[in-house]
């Protein structure tokens, strides 16, 4: 009798799973809710705010395939997921996409089996270290004892750096960023190193961030993006479009504020494919021709979420930099929406 | 009559007793400092509480409950008791409290958690009291279906298909025991159960909504976290682990090599691995033991490699149980001529498990206090997840202390009352032996 | 008419299966023996599927390809350059330690605090009451962040220790300052101890695998073993001759001599000394460094365990019945005596089973280690390796099966020695 909530449940489960089919789409499409894998709390990226909703950078990559696909971005279940679990979450079906600050390496897209669509952030590692340390240059840590986050790439990098450079150091393998921060606060390790953007949220919380540098050296090549098995294409697809959507919209000055304005008035050929007033760009993924509109009205186009969540104008206060549109000097480079 | 009194008529007043014979300082002289090892110890104790209380109580006492942001509480600290002071910002237990107790559960739904709460403590009464009436079991037979269905939501139907499956399962078992014995008519109804839940579970559900349409808003398993996580986790683990650690526990005693050995090694192989591999199993592996294409929520998954984890334990419990019963008891079932199952329900059991419920509870105290490890996995437990997730806000990141402590106090307060009270049960039973 | 006593009419039918008591029993166990085996062949078959679907194999090969990250406490030589074996090798050797060493000091610390509890002085008693209720009604993990974040915050930086040029110029002090004539520092990282150093080290030989042994560690043992075995052979001689001539011969400065003078002179010969740990532009350098991380994890692992068996050990002391005690007084035995002879042998069979599975649960519960950063073989093989390659499969199933042999020897050894100390019943 008591077993009832397990069999119950376990034979609930069969039915949903007999439900699956070979196609992502289909399956968001008939559960009516993207599954979104998630950083259970990185700030700014992706983090439950105190009503239990995601809010973040991240997260509004999940929101606008959500509007792409189902027309509405709150339909996104977030799954909350550890370095560790992650890719075994996406690889089982757990997820549909995952968009948890996910480093694009070689073996990560053979070996692991997945497809990095897109890079929504390019991030590099960097080193934090307190000013009284008289440190100016990540060469100059010979021996020093360095907080690193375990299960990431970061680690290897770090290693690589150190070997390169011919010098030693003591590594603290800490669990997540809260437990880095904690540590590098109270002294016990002379440098964290994570990304640049989590340095920098980081530095922006301490109390004594006046006293605390980010070392020019930028070790690593960190492209940040989201994630999906590999062997949907089409899924890949329209993950990939619906963000290079906003990417888009940034470069054509589509904002999330003035797209009515801009569909009603616009002869700009691309613009108009890419709004779906020409052509059929959405039916070729399998969505309409407004999919690309719906998600750059869910949370606005990538320049408007970048500012909103981690921009200068927040306490995490990152500048565009690599970040910036190729028009800017920078890397966000949407391909033609031909 | 002139007679010379001998004798003193009336009494003197008694004496006071000597100072170092009564009041504290007697009290003190024979509990405190009855010998030199005694004082030294004494003293010793003393300092350590003082110098304990001297280290945490100014940081306790300059205590913020009204801020918005640990910079706030840090400069309501500094502006009252000077720059170098330091001081616990509670204003952030204040301000999440609910996400530490309830997880991301809505808000406007609380009081379907106050009522499976409640309606665990009805459930659970029959068992913990003698004094009511028997009948009241069937009541805590059905509870895990109504708080399955209060803590989830959704269409009533869906629990009352899982109910109707046990009814097959209980009318068949019932047909057919006296016929072809218990393990067999066991097996036959779980079949058909689960032919039932399998392919007309789902229709008949779905006819019921549609005729008869009363549901709860939907709750997803994502919004559960905090001490409603460990709770849910916990209480359904041990209650599931029941009846398997039961079976696993008859097993070990049994005449049967097979079983026997079988029973051994499940038992062996879960209490000699951590809890925290057989979490991973649950989040990592067992996707590739099941049918392609399976996945279902990772709780339900966390539920029962953790209801099998605690069926190791509990296994070991009531084995202990089972041995603490006088030979005698058996021997005189068997002279009854009741068949083993007649016997295990209505002689061994009852007493077998009832002198296992102390050892029961402490293995319920040891669980819950492990559900912080799902943590691991990417759940929100209260201790590590929720404390994350609070900490990730820019307002209260880098507050460290406070959610730890809070956490702790509930944790010890839930565990402490419950270990005194299975300890007043084991009072109880002792006393019942004699 | 049959009788009761009628014999069973011969032949086999079906039914008898079932209704027999002589064949149930068997059709029971072949029953369960199929239906186990038909779920291990499903999940066998269903991984198999799995396997082939994601375009994975099952094999153990990665752990000789290169690990690429490094460690910090490692207990045999270790670069990134090695291999994952050898990091999982890495992890499991500080598993054992952490757990090896917790279970001692669980045990002195459990036992004092147990006799504590049952003490006649109020205070005591009521604080160590204090202390077991608190460690046992609060999850380990806890208690495990806890142990690390006070070391981390309430001892002093590395740099707090150093003494700059400016300092000495206005003659100031450094803010903290070691222990013990300047040999031991406690910093916010780690103990720094001073460790021996010889000035004409014999070297160290490789076993095999790149698992150097110390000449000078090897020279040492062996001259005090045979130092204590040439003192054994002299005190027998020394009463051999007492027994046949009735007087003593002096012991006391042959004793010293045997004992003592070959390992000074090695001492001596090998230039022994101690190396002091030096405040260095980042940290201490020299001497021997104990990570906080590991620390943090004994004395976490210790406290919570001490407190169970504080409990176990004062029910295994009060099950002893009081008239045990009397007797022994009644035959004249002091209290030192009456403990050593008559309640502690009699407790510890008392004691003993829970206390294995006190063993048990602590070797098991040193993997949650990751919380301090202490790099256990969850941390490594459960941790890195399997994030690195992916090879989730193969490092579960592998670190299951570690754990399981570990907590298999912990409990076969115990249970060796309970039988061992078990009441003989006649």
């Amino acid at each position: 009798m008591k077993k009832s909530v397990f069999f119950g449940s376990v034979a609930l489960a069969a039915l949903v799973a007999g439900a699956a089919s070979a196609s992502t789409l289909d399956d968001v499409k008939a559960r009516g809710q993207l599954i979104c894998g998630s950083n259970p709390g990185l700030t700014g990226f992706a983090a439950p705010d105190a009503n239990g909703v995601y809010q973040g950078f991240d997260v509004a990559v999940c929101k606008a395939v959500a509007a792409a696909v189902l027309g509405d971005p709150m339909k996104v279940k977030y799954v909350p997921l550890t370095g560790e679990t992650r890719f075994t979450a996406l690889a089982s079906g757990e997820v549909d996409v995952l968009v948890r600050n996910s480093t694009w390496t070689f073996s990560r897209d053979t070996e692991l089996a997945l497809d990095f669509v897109a890079v929504n952030y390019y991030d590099g590692q960097g080193f934090m270290v307190n000013k009284s340390l008289g440190v100016s240059s990540a060469k100059e840590l010979d021996g020093a004892t360095i907080c690193v986050q375990t299960g990431t790439t970061t680690e290897m990098n770090l290693a690589d750096f150190f070997k390169a450079n011919n010098m030693t150091y003591t590594p603290v393998n800490i669990a997540d960023d809260a437990e880095g921060q904690q540590k590098f606060a109270a002294g016990a390790c002379d440098s964290y190193t994570t990304d640049a953007s989590g340095l920098a949220s980081s530095r922006a919380t301490l109390p004594n961030a006046a006293d605390i540098v980010i070392l020019p050296e930028i070790i690593s090549k960190e492209p940040l993006g989201p994630v999906v098995r590999h062997g949907d294409n089409n899924w890949g697809d329209i993950v990939r479009w619906s963000f290079y959507a906003l990417v888009a919209a940034e470069e054509y000055g589509v904002t999330k504020a003035n797209l009515e304005e801009v569909a009603a008035t616009t002869q700009n050929p691309e613009i108009r494919r890419l709004l779906g007033l020409e052509g059929d760009m959405g039916k070729k993924i399998g969505l309409d021709n407004d999919f690309a509109k719906r998600a750059i009205l869910a949370s606005g186009n990538y320049g408007e979420v970048f500012e909103a969540n981690i921009g200068a104008s927040t306490s995490i206060g990152l500048a565009r930099g690599l970040n910036a549109q190729w028009t800017q000097g920078g890397l966000m480079y949407a391909p033609p929406f031909r | 009559m002139s007679e010379t009194s001998f004798v003193r008529t009336e009494m003197l007043a008694p004496k006071p007793a000597p100072v170092s014979q009564v009041g504290a300082i007697k009290w003190m002289r024979e509990n405190l400092f009855s010998g030199p090892l005694n004082t030294a110890l004494t003293i010793l104790g003393v300092l350590a509480t003082v110098w304990l209380v001297q280290a945490a109580a100014p940081w306790l006492l300059h205590g913020v409950w009204n801020a918005n942001s640990l910079s706030e509480c840090r400069a309501i600290i500094a502006a009252a008791h000077g720059p170098e002071a330091t001081g616990a910002c509670w204003a952030v237990i204040r301000v999440r409290w609910n996400q530490f107790l309830f997880g991301f559960y809505p808000v406007d739904q609380y009081w379907r958690l106050f009522v499976t709460f409640a309606g665990l403590f009805l459930a659970l009464a029959p068992v913990l009291f003698d004094a009511l009436p028997r009948k009241l079991l069937w009541g805590a037979l059905l509870y895990p279906l109504v708080a399955f269905w209060l803590l989830w939501g959704g269409p009533i139907w869906g629990p009352v298909a899982v109910l109707a499956g046990f009814v097959i399962l209980g009318l068949l078992f019932t047909a057919l025991a006296p016929k072809l014995g218990v393990p067999v008519s066991a097996g036959v109804g779980l079949v058909a159960a689960a032919l039932f839940w399998l392919y007309a579970a789902a229709p008949i559900e779905a006819a019921l909504q549609s005729a008869l349409p009363f549901a709860l808003s939907e709750v997803d398993s994502d919004q559960f976290g905090g001490f409603l996580l460990a709770l849910v986790i916990g209480v359904s683990a041990i209650v599931l682990s029941l009846p398997l650690g039961i079976l696993l526990a008859l097993g070990r005693q049994s005449d049967m090599l097979i079983v026997k050995s079988l029973s051994v090694g499940v038992i062996e192989f879960v209490r000699g691995v951590p809890l925290i591999t057989l979490l991973f199993t649950a989040s990592l592996l067992l996707q590739y033991f099941l049918p392609p294409g399976t996945s279902f929520d990772l709780i339900l998954r966390v539920v029962i490699l953790v209801t099998l984890f605690a069926a190791a334990y509990i296994a070991e419990v009531i084995r202990g149980g089972l041995a603490a019963l006088p030979r005698g008891q058996y021997e005189a079932a068997d002279a009854l001529g009741l068949d083993y199952w007649q016997a295990q329900r209505l002689i061994i059991m009852p007493q077998a498990l009832k002198i296992s419920i102390p050892g029961i509870v402490s293995s319920f105290i040891g669980l819950f206090k492990d559900t912080t490890l799902v943590a691991f996995v990417g759940l929100f437990d209260p201790l590590k997840g929720i404390s994350n997730v609070v900490r990730s806000d820019m307002a209260w990141k880098g507050t460290y202390w406070e959610p730890y402590i809070f956490v702790a106090v509930i944790f010890f307060l839930f565990n402490f009352s419950m270990s005194r009270y299975s300890m007043y049960l084991e009072r109880k039973l002792k006393r019942d032996h004699r | 008419m049959a009788l009761a006593s009628d014999p069973p009419k011969a032949g086999f039918r079906l039914s008898m299966l079932i209704y027999d008591t002589r064949f149930r029993s068997i059709t029971i166990q072949i029953v369960v023996l199929l239906l186990f085996l038909a779920g291990l062949v499903w999940l066998l078959n269903n991984a198999y599927v799995n396997l082939e679907a994601k375009g994975k194999d099952f094999n153990f090969s990665f752990l000789w390809t290169r690990a690429g990250y490094d460690l910090a406490q490692t207990l045999i030589p270790y670069s990134n350059d090695d291999t994952h074996l050898r990091a999982l090798v890495i992890g499991l050797l500080n598993t054992l330690l952490v757990s090896f060493l917790g279970c001692i000091l669980a045990t002195v610390l459990g036992t004092i605090i147990g006799v504590l509890r049952l003490s006649q002085n109020w205070l005591v008693a009521r604080i160590m009451t204090v202390y077991v209720e608190t460690f046992r009604n609060i999850p380990l993990l806890l208690w495990i962040l806890l142990m690390g974040t006070i070391l981390a915050e309430t001892r002093p930086v590395p740099k707090d220790f150093r003494l700059t040029e400016a300092m000495k110029a206005a003659g100031e002090e450094p803010k903290a300052s070691m222990w013990f004539f300047d040999s031991v520092a406690v910093t916010n990282r780690g103990t720094n101890l001073p460790a021996p150093a010889f000035d004409h080290s014999l070297g160290v030989v490789d076993i095999g695998w790149n698992l150097p042994v110390s000449l000078n560690a090897l020279a040492i043992l062996a001259v005090m073993s045979a130092s204590f075995w040439g003192w054994r052979r002299f005190i027998a001689r020394a009463k051999a001759v007492q027994e046949a001539t009735g007087t003593r011969p002096t012991t006391w400065w042959p004793s010293l001599l045997i004992l003592f003078a070959p390992i000074s002179a090695l001492l001596y010969g090998l230039g022994f000394h101690l190396d002091y740990p030096q405040i260095t532009r980042f940290d201490f350098t020299g001497g021997f460094q104990m990570l906080h991380s590991f620390t943090a994890l004994l004395i976490a692992l210790t406290l919570y365990t001490a407190a169970f068996i504080a409990e176990i050990v004062r029910a295994g002391i009060q099950a002893i019945s009081k008239g045990q005690t009397e007797a022994a007084y009644a035959l004249g035995l002091r209290p030192g005596r009456t403990m050593s002879l008559v309640i502690l042998p009699q407790a510890l069979r008392v004691i003993v089973p829970p206390l294995i599975s006190q063993f048990l649960n602590l070797t098991k519960n040193s993997s949650l280690a990751i919380a301090v950063s202490y790099m256990d073989l969850r941390g490594t093989l459960g941790g890195i390796t399997l994030n690195q390659t992916g090879r989730e499969l193969e490092c579960m199933m592998l670190m299951m099966g570690i754990y399981l042999t570990i907590s298999l020897t912990i409990s076969s050894l115990m249970n060796l020695y309970n039988k061992s100390i078990k009441l003989k019943e006649r």
